[in-house]
């Protein structure tokens, strides 16, 4: 088992607030991400539910008991961290051995020379080199075992620290942007091994990074933590398709979302530039921000009520999709638009274009940033 | 290489033999005269090594041995002379008892203390920190005279106590290790606290072990500043010889009534030296090699 709650969590460093009245539920066997920009808090949480960091107030429960007042080695949690942390002046064997001594071997038998007249250190060494040696060929890191720390690349430090905390076979994992220190190829290889490690494990993960990607690729839930608030909880999809604030708009995706400045009339239509909506906002006469997905605009040589122009200040070629930096005419907006390579090749910095928008796909937010709702289809 | 550049590097190298020189020379000195007769020593003859003709020697035979123990080559008289005439032996275990118990307790001591002061957070940690650089401030022989009282007042004095425990609380090296346990990643110490070690066992089987380059330095500066010290062990060693430190035992050498003779004086200068040279040699490989250990990132 291995769920986690975290309730009315708050954190504060003197009068700094860091966390504000979280609370999260982990359900057991769930990869979950905590994802927010730096200095949100999310690393303080995860901290937190490790007990490396004491909350200011709230209540962790693991597996329905409050572990509060636990300690971390006691909490049966294992962590990844960022720079890996392994003991840089012990073997790779050494490294994935030490919390497996530490917690099956008694004070006296960790003394040395004499600790070895235990009766029953022998059996316990056995089946720590046992779990060891599974771990090690789990992750493919058996030939690895007699080097040091330091004699290792990055790729293969970052499994040794994942070993470490696997041989312990914890109830969950807590991950602290464990692949931040990776090159980006092996970062993006390391994601999908990681999603295949949490299938096979069945085990609760907690992670956490800055990376929007790695969220939406990998977890199955994740939270969205800006300021020290938690602003979403959802499924990955659902995050994306249906963010609740702006700021989980915008911090969501890549690239960033695009924000037109729109306004409903006393009915409720709600239009932008030169566009109608043709759909009625619930909140009537005011002015709104309307999100809309660089994939949901695109390129079109209609012009039209339903269009609007600009020009092409930057085009970003990824291969697969061409991302166009757009001005558009009254200046007032940057906007990303994609194009497909076969239908946008010949268009060019500095050309006009006309914009049309996917319909049905434009989301609404209020002057505070709170996401409003169409009132029909 | 251009002909200029030969001229600049060559520059650097001469100023660099001079003070080679500089520093060589005592030594040079110091080995050339334990191995000459007193003549060649007065009269400046002799080159490194002298004629080596066997003779007797004068004040040997005042001292009471026979002729004919004293008749030998001018080497071999100086350093059988020298152990002869003073214990060497003892004074350089004394030396060797005392320097490594002051170390030791030194690094029971600063390592927690400097871990402490480095990572954790505990209310007046920066007060207790400026202590320790207040501390540094103050000079040996401005407190020599009460920690002398105190201790004869306890009834120290003339005990090996007396030269270890004034100098087991090192600030400096409390200092040294907390500046290096600044550059120690937090996430190792969480880490090793995931693992369940409690803190001095984090102090001890991950800090120690990382701190090896920092810990040598500073036995480089302990060793040698205490294994030279005469100030200190001349204040409170009063009669035993038994007690005596190398550079008390090198005193026995001065001048007597004989004389001053320097070739068994240089030669016990030159055995009691020897030790922290050759220590001096394999802490130096071992601090590079240290260096490397560090592959924490």
């Amino acid at each position: 088992m291995g769920t986690i709650s975290l309730k009315n969590i708050s954190k504060s460093f003197g009068s700094t607030q860091v966390l504000n009245n979280l609370n999260v539920d982990i359900n057991d066997g769930e990869f979950l991400t905590l994802v927010g920009p730096s200095g949100c808090g999310k690393s303080t949480l995860l901290r937190i539910i490790a007990g490396l960091e004491q909350q200011t107030s709230g209540d962790v429960l693991i597996d329905n008991k409050n572990v509060n007042r636990v300690r971390a080695s006691e909490r049966d949690l294992a962590m990844v961290f960022q720079s890996y942390a392994l003991y840089p002046h012990l073997t790779v064997r050494r490294n994935l051995e030490t919390p497996l001594r530490l917690r099956d071997y008694n004070a006296f038998e960790r003394l040395p020379l004499i600790g070895n007249f235990s009766p029953s250190k022998k059996e316990k060494t056995e089946s720590i080199n046992q779990l060891v040696n599974k771990t090690s060929e789990t992750l493919k890191i058996s030939e690895l075992l007699d080097r040091k720390p330091g004699q290792l690349s990055g790729g293969q430090r970052q499994r040794v620290a994942l070993g470490r905390a696997m041989v312990r076979e914890p109830v969950a994992f807590l991950m602290d942007e464990p692949l931040s220190n990776l090159d980006a190829a092996l970062r993006v290889h390391m994601r999908s091994e990681l999603s295949e490690l949490h299938n096979s494990l069945k085990t609760t993960f907690v992670y956490v990074t800055h990376d929007q990607a790695e969220a939406l690729t990998m977890s199955s839930r994740m939270a969205v933590m800006i300021d020290g608030n938690l602003l979403q909880l959802d499924t990955p999809q659902e995050v994306y398709d249906n963010p609740s604030s702006l700021s989980v708009a915008q911090f969501v995706g890549s690239p960033k979302i695009n924000i037109f400045k729109g306004t409903s009339d006393s009915s409720g239509t709600v239009s932008f530039l030169n566009v109608n909506l043709k759909r009625k906002s619930s909140e009537s006469n005011t002015d709104l921000h309307i999100g809309i997905r660089p994939e949901h605009l695109e390129i079109t040589n209609e012009s039209n009520e339903n269009t609007f122009s600009g020009t092409v200040a930057y085009r970003e070629n990824l291969g697969s999709d061409i991302f166009f930096h757009v001005n558009i005419e009254d200046g007032s907006n940057k906007i990303i638009v994609r194009g497909l390579p076969q239908l946008t090749h010949q268009i060019s910095n500095g050309s006009s274009v006309n914009i049309k928008r996917v319909s049905d796909k434009a989301l609404l937010f209020n002057q505070v940033g709170m996401r409003v709702q169409f009132t029909n289809a | 290489m251009e002909a200029k550049q030969y001229i600049g590097e060559g520059w650097k190298h001469a100023i660099l033999i001079i003070g080679a020189i500089v520093v060589m020379l005592p030594f040079y000195m110091m080995v050339s005269m334990s191995l000459k007769s007193q003549q060649e020593i007065q009269s400046i003859s002799g080159g490194l090594i002298g004629a080596q003709e066997t003779q007797t020697f004068p004040v040997c035979v005042k001292t009471g041995y026979s002729e004919e123990t004293c008749t030998m080559k001018p080497y071999q008289y100086n350093y059988w002379f020298a152990f002869e005439k003073a214990p060497i032996p003892r004074y350089l275990m004394n030396g060797v008892i005392v320097t490594l118990s002051i170390f030791i307790i030194q690094v029971l001591v600063a390592l927690p203390c400097a871990y402490a002061l480095a990572k954790l957070r505990f209310y007046g940690r920066e007060f207790v920190f400026s202590m320790v650089l207040f501390c540094l401030l103050i000079p040996v022989h401005g407190i020599a005279l009460p920690l002398y009282v105190m201790l004869a007042q306890a009834g120290l004095v003339d005990t090996y106590s007396a030269l270890i425990l004034p100098w087991t609380i090192s600030v400096f090296g409390i200092f040294l290790m907390r500046q290096f346990f600044m550059t120690v990643p937090d996430e190792l110490i969480d880490a090793a606290r995931m693992d369940g070690m409690g803190e001095y066992a984090i102090v001890w089987k991950v800090m120690l072990p990382t701190a090896i380059p920092a810990l040598l330095a500073f036995a480089i500066f302990s060793v040698v500043a205490h294994w030279n010290d005469y100030f200190w062990p001349r204040m409170v060693i009063t009669g035993n010889r038994d007690l005596f430190t190398p550079p008390l035992g090198i005193r026995e050498f001065r001048g007597g009534i004989d004389s001053d003779e320097f070739g068994p004086m240089m030669a016990s200068i030159v055995t009691v030296t020897v030790p922290l040279i050759v220590a001096f040699i394999i802490a130096q490989k071992r601090f590079i090699e240290g260096i490397t250990l560090t592959g924490m990132k």
